[in-house]
């Protein structure tokens, strides 16, 4: 029977939570690494035991940790981000140049077919490759250094790069996501970048419609459809099917379109889940109630699930990598909250419970579903 | 060779699989902040990065250096540390600075 691994980052320490196939009972590991923050962990598609992890403390700077063993035992690998070349400036929040820094990898994406390789998004926004399983790390600067690059402007969390998806169709194309500069796409495997953002409109920045400076949260990709690809925008939920050469908007009914995590059903591409937040200002759903919204026709039409979530006096945050789907036949949806909690529907959203209420803030989790 | 003993966070202790609050590493004189880190970080690799910046070798902001009670954060790490530290009497603490809440 198939059984399912979550991989769970949170402020203070990663935690492992195990299942069978039915995910009704869950066992959680004790804390590894425990009093760091752990803002990503994620495992190998092609080597299921590799799993590399995000350490950070703002006290002792970036470690990456690498387990072979399924998250059993771990060694710290390379933790050098060093930016190519003479970095130069981006924007800082007033507008003046600022000189890129290293701060944290906020992302680690494993290649789809090679253990050993696998990427890294950092604040201050960059793509970095390691290809010998994080023993080093280079950057693919052409994303950083490409035009646009010098007026990138951090949003509130930091010029941080977020959301890295490799199309299994295409190894040569990749698409990340950077808040607040918006989305770019490589087609020649990381050389030359370019911005994806046509169709995006933000009205807090001085042209609404710019090239760059969108605070783009998240984007969910079904791998059956590589080019489509939805958005969480820090307002606005939208869709493109050209690979994010064009974007429209698919909020539709949804109470508030402000939110963090987006993710597609495994199964069914046209299956898109969102957790609607108050506003910028209030980072908490709407009414005290925790709403999972699905759309089965890849937007503009939500229904809210609620069935097993909290509906009263609720003030928790669902953060952008807090949302992860397994592949079983039933598709699994999980999330974390900033409360600690970590909620499993194992029907595709029609009912939910907690496998835990007790867990640090959630920043992540990452479903495995193993043979 | 004189043994220079070190006092590092408990997180670092545990990410370099140190047992205790101390280790202990024998160096050549003359012996400085910044050969008791070479040596530190070469002995125990884990170790790079989380005390001074790869490239710079800058302290990292909130960690601090504290020599016989007195505190060499901003001291050059050319000079030389005192008798008590280089016979093994006093540790070199490094210690995590209390922030945040």
């Amino acid at each position: 029977m198939s059984s399912i691994r979550l991989l769970v980052g949170t402020r203070k320490g990663a935690f492992i939570l195990t299942s069978d196939g039915t995910r009704k009972s869950w066992q959680i590991s004790q804390p590894h690494f425990p009093g760091w923050e752990l803002y990503h962990l994620k495992a190998s598609p092609a080597d299921p035991n590799r799993i590399y992890a995000s350490q950070t403390s703002s006290w002792f700077g970036q470690i990456i940790q690498r387990s072979d063993d399924g998250g059993l035992t771990w060694s710290p690998v390379d933790n050098n981000f060093t930016y190519d070349g003479v970095p130069g400036t981006h924007q800082w929040y007033d507008g003046t140049p600022h000189p890129w820094e290293f701060k944290r990898v906020w992302h680690l994406e494993p290649s789809l077919t090679d253990p050993d390789t696998v990427f890294a998004g950092a604040e201050d926004a960059a793509l970095f490759k390691s290809t010998d399983a994080g023993a080093s790390w280079l950057e693919l600067s052409g994303l950083r250094t490409n035009r646009t690059g010098p007026g990138w402007q951090p949003g509130a969390g930091g010029l941080c790069l977020h959301t890295i998806i490799l199309d299994p169709t295409n190894p040569d194309r990749i698409v990340v996501a950077i808040s607040a500069a918006g989305a770019f796409r490589t087609d020649d495997a990381g050389l030359s970048w370019k911005p994806i953002n046509k169709g995006l409109w933000s009205k807090y920045i001085p042209d609404p419609t710019a090239e760059v400076g969108h605070c783009v949260h998240h984007i969910a990709m079904n791998p059956r459809t590589p080019n489509t690809l939805f958005m969480q925008k820090h307002w606005d939920v939208m869709r493109s099917d050209d690979a994010g050469d064009n974007w429209t908007k698919i909020s539709g009914n949804l109470p508030t379109d402000f939110g963090f995590a987006i993710d597609v059903h495994s199964h069914q591409p046209e299956t898109v889940y969102v957790v609607p937040i108050k506003s910028d200002s209030e980072h908490f759903p709407l009414d005290g109630q925790l709403k999972v919204f699905r759309s089965r026709t890849g937007g503009n039409e939500w229904e809210p699930l609620t069935n097993g979530l909290p509906q009263k006096d609720c003030y928790v945050n669902v953060l952008r990598d807090a949302m992860a789907v397994d592949t079983l036949d039933d598709c699994g949806i999980y999330f974390g909250t900033t409360g600690g909690q970590v909620y499993c529907s194992p029907n595709a959203g029609d009912t939910w419970t907690a496998i835990t209420h007790d867990l640090p803030a959630v920043l992540s989790i990452e479903a495995q579903t193993l043979p | 060779m004189p043994t220079i003993r070190i006092d590092l966070p408990l997180h670092l202790r545990r990410l370099a699989n140190i047992p205790g609050h101390e280790l202990a590493l024998d160096i050549p004189p003359p012996i400085t902040l910044r050969t008791v880190l070479d040596t530190l970080e070469q002995t125990y690799p884990q170790l790079r990065g989380t005390i001074r910046d790869h490239t710079t070798k800058e302290r990292r902001a909130f960690l601090r250096f504290f020599v016989c009670e007195e505190d060499w954060s901003h001291h050059s790490p050319n000079t030389e540390l005192p008798t008590a530290i280089t016979n093994g009497h006093e540790p070199l603490i490094i210690l995590g600075a209390i922030a945040g809440g």
